[in-house]
């Protein structure tokens, strides 16, 4: 076995330069495929993250008739006593923060012009509200007993011209079914960096929305956040009552789960292409070393080296070319997944239009398991392109072989 | 003891819509210990025989006996077994393997044997000193002239033991001295070990090494010197 990779590390040795630029091929392919997988998982789990902290948290609690795609407002379709129950869930180990929040669709008027919105009241105390604190750009974040001010998100401001201080109008429909409409203060501007909602997000405290939308003592929603995600399914089991429904943030982002199994699939096809492509090269690299050392060939088995011995010799080297190869491609691709994974790509408002949770930048996030799934995937593809040379080689005639090479 | 029986073989190549007789009913008997040489014009169908009774090729029609095995019925796996532990050959090209070292050529064969390194490392400086290149034994063929090369192809040739080794046109690329060289390094190890060799050849100054020597014309033996005689001279 020894003697058979030293072979092939000096058959290899003989065309420096085809052999370099083969494993540089396949070396590219693996990197690329590295980088791909990097940013289609990055940007999965991204979003994913971004739905949690912005719109699902990783658990909701919510009355057994709430159908999220209606807003409702009736009061039979809300918790009641929200405070109440978002402190017994808060008590319980595994969970960060649970909080009340109340949704409300309305619009958002300022001179002429007007556009959708959906408010949210939030427990301004709640640290559940941290991607909004955190992400103000301007002015200064709610406060309990506020009851003119609200949040816009960045998008919404620079569209409309607006400023922290600006008043605007705010209609909203209530649980009654009519409309109201207040004027308010925008008292801070935020950015999570997620367009597509913070366009539409208005925040407000979730008093002044209980009493705007006339929601009484109510809210939507339990929004709760737990440390760790993998927790979500004991949190349930607990949490599982006859008067309220719990939701996962999975069961919340179907679309997004969906979505990411369908990415897969794609990826594989996308996997086996740029492989196919790499493989080419491969089989192009060792057809030539066998028409080249045909007469060897004959030689070889002039003095008994039997066919899947000669197989043998061309899959060392196609393994060999393969550990170059890889070894350049987690390099190369190894530094492109680090670029991109602290310094991101930028993709601007291309999120505006989604109803997914996609943030302005995305960055790379190469799991253990692509990259291990990867780097077999490319060993073995370049393992099976050596098996065409190989059995050319191996059903050589030795008389015929010695003969070609005079 | 018969090493090789060729029975009638005829070999016909068919090249497009050409078939060419290379061989057209060739009987021969090859005795243990023989230095035989095969003689003849070009195209007379010396080397052709000697890939028949190498078991590199398969005849039309006939019968070839190695060792008293009949190797027309053997399949390509049996018939690299008969090649490597039975018969040694000797190319006319210098036919190493170029990223080999002397020693690793000669050790080609022992490893396709299974023989342990021990083993092998004895036996490959064993051969490489009978034919006098122990001291070149880590030169790639680049390094060693056309007649060394030749040389570590027949200790090549030698080393699982065989009892026949089959040579063309052993010193065809070589010049005067070196052929002589070689020609010489192959009566003394068939003298010695016994070994049988079978060589084609046109050249006179090499026909005059053979104790018995077959002529062929168009596929037929014409003149065949005789019985083979242990012992026998020039």
């Amino acid at each position: 076995m020894i003697q058979l990779f030293k072979m092939a590390l000096r058959d290899l040795g003989r065309n420096r330069r085809r052999s370099f630029f083969s494993a540089l091929a396949l070396g590219i392919g693996l990197a690329l495929l590295l980088l791909i997988a990097a940013v289609i998982a990055g940007e999965m789990r991204g979003s994913m993250e971004t739905a949690i902290r912005l719109q699902s948290g990783h658990l909701q609690v919510r009355a057994k008739s709430y159908d999220e795609n209606k807003t409702s407002l009736a009061w039979e379709d809300l918790i009641e006593n929200p405070g109440q129950v978002a402190a017994q869930i808060a008590a319980l180990e595994p969970v960060q923060a649970a909080t009340p929040r109340l949704f409300a669709t309305g619009i958002v008027a300022t001179g002429d012009e007007t556009s959708g919105a959906r408010i949210v009241g939030v427990d301004t105390a709640s640290e559940a509200n941290a991607p909004y604190r955190d992400g103000l750009v301007s002015g200064e974040f709610l406060k309990a007993d506020d009851r003119e001010g609200i949040l816009i998100g960045q998008p919404l401001a620079n569209k409309r011209g607006l400023s922290a201080g600006d008043t605007v109008n705010l209609m909203v429909n209530t649980s009654n079914g009519d409309v109201d409409e207040q004027p308010f203060v925008i008292r801070g501007i935020y950015s999570t960096r997620t367009p597509g909602i913070d366009e539409v997000t208005v925040l407000m405290p979730l008093a002044k929305a209980q009493a705007f939308a006339q929601a009484g003592d109510h809210a939507s929603t339990i929004f709760i956040l737990l440390k760790d995600r993998d927790q979500a399914s004991a949190v349930v089991d607990a949490l599982q009552t006859s008067q309220y429904q719990v939701l996962t943030f999975e069961q919340m982002n179907d679309l997004l789960v969906q979505t990411e199994a369908l990415a897969g699939g794609y990826m594989v096809v996308i996997y086996l292409i740029v492989l196919a492509i790499t493989a080419t090269v491969i089989v192009n690299t060792l057809i030539m070393a066998v028409f080249e050392r045909t007469r060897e060939i004959g030689i070889l088995a002039a003095i008994g080296m039997k066919g899947r011995r000669i197989m043998a010799m061309f899959f060392a080297e196609s393994s060999l070319l393969a550990v170059g190869g890889i070894a350049i491609g987690l390099v190369l691709g190894g530094l492109m997944v680090v670029y991109a994974s602290t310094v991101g790509f930028y993709i601007g408002d291309f999120g505006v239009n989604t109803t997914m949770a996609l943030g302005d930048t995305i960055y790379a996030y190469l799991t253990p398991g692509d990259a291990v799934t990867l780097t077999a995937l490319a060993f073995v593809v370049t393992l099976l392109a050596a098996l065409y040379p190989a059995l050319l080689a191996a059903r050589m005639e030795p008389v015929e072989a010695l003969r070609g090479g005079q | 003891m018969e090493v090789a029986k060729i029975e009638n073989v005829t070999r016909t190549y068919t090249i497009g819509k050409v078939e060419t007789q290379a061989l057209r009913g060739v009987s021969l008997s090859i005795e243990s210990g023989e230095f035989t040489a095969l003689v003849g014009p070009s195209g007379s169908g010396k080397t052709t025989l000697l890939q028949l009774i190498g078991c590199l090729d398969q005849p039309t029609s006939g019968r070839v006996t190695i060792n008293g095995k009949d190797v027309t019925q053997l399949n390509r796996n049996q018939r690299a077994d008969m090649r490597r532990g039975t018969i040694g050959f000797i190319f006319q090209f210098f036919a190493l393997i170029p990223t080999l070292t002397a020693y690793e050529n000669v050790e080609m064969p022992l490893l396709l044997n299974g023989d342990g390194a021990a083993q092998r490392r004895e036996r490959v400086m064993q051969l490489l000193e009978s034919v006098g290149l122990a001291d070149r034994a880590r030169h790639r063929p680049d390094q060693l002239s056309g007649g060394e090369q030749q040389r570590v192809a027949i200790a090549r040739a030698l080393a699982t033991k065989p009892v026949l080794i089959l040579a063309d046109e052993p010193t065809a690329n070589l010049d005067t001295p070196n052929g002589k060289q070689v020609m010489e390094t192959m009566t003394r190890l068939n003298q010695e070990t016994g070994v049988t060799f079978v060589f084609a050849t046109h050249d006179p100054r090499v026909i005059q090494y053979a104790r018995r020597i077959v002529t062929l014309q168009d596929g037929l033996i014409i003149e065949n010197s005789g019985a083979f005689t242990a012992g026998s001279e020039v």
